[in-house]
């Protein structure tokens, strides 16, 4: 019974080996392979793996390709166990940025092509990506934060206009909101990072009414949470909310039980649940697999947040997919060089949903009137600052996504929410 | 599926799959003939600890001595300077909403309490009542199908349960269609903290949801012990008189009491290391948390080696009635033979 058992495990084993055999030798070559983790699945993955195949094919190197949702947990883990991935793309900098100071992850000054770089990219995102006078961190596609949404046939029909200030936004609401329907689509849901749609609001609330200074200072923990910047900066957000969240489709409910990627579809019930909804470039692609007979321009457009104060005029937050290299291959190296590229970019750009930041990148590649609209502001852009809660260390952004979701929960409580905060940033940047 | 990650490192496989198995003959083979040699009196006290040893090997390497090295962290800080107990300071400061307090009261009020009973209850329930029906071993099987979900895909599943549309669109999570059936308004079962933001109700929907998954477990071994009660007992019972409840509180059910401890303490372990549900449907958010979880996320998250040890020994600390009265019981079982 015992020599049977271990002779049939054997032979599974055997099996699986000759089975790895088997796949392992079609069409490998001597070029190597490369070991890749990022938070794309679906369709930006099916994006990403195109962005890729000309490289395969030009090089013979194969992709090892592997995505979470929880990728900072698990770059940890793969750190600390010594086996990191070679490259990663992390949708925030904020934990490459404790592993730069870990020492872990790989400067890139003389391991990559930073001339092309440095021709090619606007300085503001080399600057980014350089921790302590060295780069750390490149990205290929970038986002810009702070656009409203809407569908131009149903403003049409109940003749509301796209406002231009502040306070015409404020008036649309309320006039939305006398005509029986609620102005605002908000959804929060996000595993381990819900709240960060909320965040934005006030990221570009901040940077709008208070200005860059205000801003850095927030990121870097020196402005506090209870100083009236930051805390006018949840009141406004609560003016666009309503009392009680009551300008909101489903109010906090359903605020905090919908998906990130949700929320905005409802702008296209019949009749619309909201007319407005506040989310970054990329949402265009749920927009479009929620309902896929929506055409860009026609049935969805943006208008950027209008300015709340006229001192800072065109600012906007952006964001954006931020690579960088834990193992120094040759394969490592070419890959970057490649993702820098604006052919490279092109690829995903064409595909919808991301703009470049790479200023090679055609306009005309962008594949409708929209994405070529939101690659002119970041082209436009007067004061462009960088995800704040992406900067922050990762105890304050993750204290500031639940200060999100308490804030919607009961806004009455926003002094002992931003009490704890600053307790949170005392500690959190040391 | 592409299995040629595993050629990657051939001499790596060679090792797992060839040397194993080699070390751990040789293990055996030449601890025999060490055992041999020895004089007789002596074989009986040195073999046990031959055979035993490389299982309290591995227990110490993968259990005891991580343990000790997360109990020396726990009073330093990240950068391995002692620091007392400021670590535990952080961790139960601003009672009672803020460091890990909302996650001790989940877990060791909510949790133990609410999970152990409704899976106790439920378990114990369905053990008496298919014992009593012919199509027994087909209902009972579909009841432990869910210990077969892993409990990741549980959460998925029951997030869609627990689906919340607003008051006049079409729901499509069961329960909220169950609630405005009956002319109630939908309920966001996850994120709603009632009573008066106590959070109960929300606590309670990931209970239920880690309770459909482990049920079938508790019945399965119920059902066991309810089988070993000897019939002609049961049948005294009845023809002394005894209604079919009286038999189940006077005979069946202390005749089952050890059984019922036994899955009972370890029903308390389960509560007390929740964490896949949590993870997957609130992560931990409107004061779902629990130790488990927030233990993971100071590790992870946060990169607080230092606090999430400290979250590790308070979760160790709570285990250890449960483990120590486990032990007395076993002690008492044994002495009963």
């Amino acid at each position: 019974m015992r020599s049977s058992s271990l002779i049939r495990a054997l032979v599974v084993a055997m099996a699986a080996v000759f089975t790895a055999v088997a796949c392992g030798t079609g069409g490998s070559t001597n070029a190597g392979s490369i070991k890749i983790l990022a938070a794309w699945s679906g369709q930006e993955q099916a994006s990403f793996f195109a962005v890729l195949k000309p490289w395969e094919d030009r090089t013979g190197i194969k992709v090892n390709y592997e995505y979470s949702r929880d990728l900072d947990a698990l770059l940890t883990t793969r750190l600390g166990a010594g086996n990191p991935p070679d490259m990663s793309a992390a949708p925030s900098p904020t934990t490459l940025t404790t592993f730069v100071k870990q020492g872990k992850v790989i400067p890139l000054d003389d391991k990559i092509d930073v001339n092309a770089l440095k021709a090619n990219y606007a300085q503001s995102w080399i600057d980014l990506g350089t921790i302590n006078g060295k780069l750390y961190e490149t990205f290929s596609w970038v986002a810009v934060k702070g656009l409203i949404w809407y569908d131009p046939k149903n403003f049409a029909a109940k003749s509301y206009n796209v406002p231009t200030s502040w306070q015409g936004l404020l008036d649309l609401q309320s006039t939305i909101k006398s005509n029986g329907t609620t102005p605002w689509c908000v959804a929060l849901e996000s595993g381990s990072a819900s709240g960060w749609p909320g965040s934005d609001w006030l990221k570009e609330i901040v940077l709008s009414q208070s200005g860059p200074t205000v801003y850095d200072g927030w990121v870097a923990g020196t402005q506090k949470w209870t100083s009236p910047e930051i805390k006018s900066a949840f009141t406004t957000w609560g003016t666009v909310l309503g009392p009680n969240d009551s300008n909101v489709y489903g109010g906090k409910q359903f605020m905090l039980a919908t998906a990130f990627g949700d929320g905005g579809t409802h702008m296209f019930d019949n009749p619309p649940k909201c007319y407005m909804h506040n989310q970054a470039s990329f949402i265009t692609t749920f927009f479009t697999s929620a309902v896929p007979t929506l055409q860009p321009v026609t049935d969805f457009n943006f208008f950027p947040l209008p300015d709340i104060s006229s001192q800072y005029a065109g600012a906007h937050v952006v964001a954006g997919d931020t690579w960088s290299m834990f193992k120094d291959t040759s394969q490592a190296r070419s890959l970057m060089n490649y993702l820098n590229t604006a052919e490279a970019q092109t690829i995903w750009v064409k595909r919808g949903g991301k703009i470049s930041p790479n200023k090679q990148t055609p306009l005309d590649a962008y594949p409708d009137a929209l994405s070529k609209e939101s690659a002119q502001i970041l082209v436009g852009t007067k004061i462009a600052k960088y995800d704040a809660t992406d900067l922050m260390p990762a105890d304050m952004r993750a204290a500031a996504w639940k200060a999100v979701l308490d804030f919607v929960g009961d806004q009455s409580k926003l002094d002992s929410i931003l009490t704890s905060l600053d307790k949170v940033q005392a500690t959190a940047y040391k | 599926m592409d299995f040629s990650v595993l050629l990657s490192d051939i001499p790596t496989l060679i090792v797992v799959i060839v040397g194993v198995p080699v070390v751990l003959a040789a293990y055996i083979v030449g601890g025999e003939y060490l055992v041999r040699r020895l004089p007789d009196k002596n074989r009986p006290r040195v073999r046990p600890w031959i055979w035993v040893g490389p299982a309290v090997f591995l227990v110490a390497a993968i259990l005891f001595i991580p343990a000790i090295f997360t109990v020396i962290q726990s009073f330093e800080d990240n950068h391995g300077t002692f620091v007392g107990l400021q670590n535990y300071g952080n961790q139960l400061a601003d009672f009672p909403s803020g460091g890990a307090w909302v996650a001790i009261r989940n877990n060791i009020i909510i949790w133990l309490i609410f999970y152990t009973l409704f899976v106790l209850a439920f378990g114990l329930a369905l053990a008496v009542l298919f014992d009593r029906v012919q199509y027994e071993t087909v209902v009972k099987s579909l009841i432990f199908m869910p210990m077969a979900i892993s409990s990741v895909a549980l959460g998925v599943i029951w997030k869609f349960m627990f689906w919340y549309q607003p008051p006049g669109s079409a729901q499509t999570g069961t329960l909220n269609a169950l609630v405005t059936f009956f002319h109630h308004d939908p309920v966001a079962w996850l994120q709603d903290q009632w009573p008066n933001g106590l959070a109960v109700l929300n606590n309670l929907a990931l209970i239920a949801a880690a309770t459909w998954g482990i049920t079938g477990f508790a019945m399965v071994i119920l059902s066991a012990a309810l089988k070993g009660i000897p019939g002609e007992l049961l049948e005294a019972a009845r023809v002394d008189g005894a209604g079919e409840l009286t038999v189940f509180r006077r005979v069946i059910f202390p005749l089952m009491m050890p059984t019922i401890v036994v899955v009972g303490t370890t029903l308390v372990i389960f509560a007390l290391k929740a964490f896949d549900v949590v993870y997957v449907m609130t992560n931990g958010n409107y004061n779902t948390d629990v130790l488990a979880f927030r233990m993971y996320n100071l590790l992870y998250l946060s990169h607080n080696a230092a606090g999430a040890s400290a979250v590790a020994i308070i979760l160790l600390i709570a285990v250890i009635p449960v483990l120590v009265f486990n032990l007395r019981q076993f002690r008492a079982v044994e002495a009963r033979r």
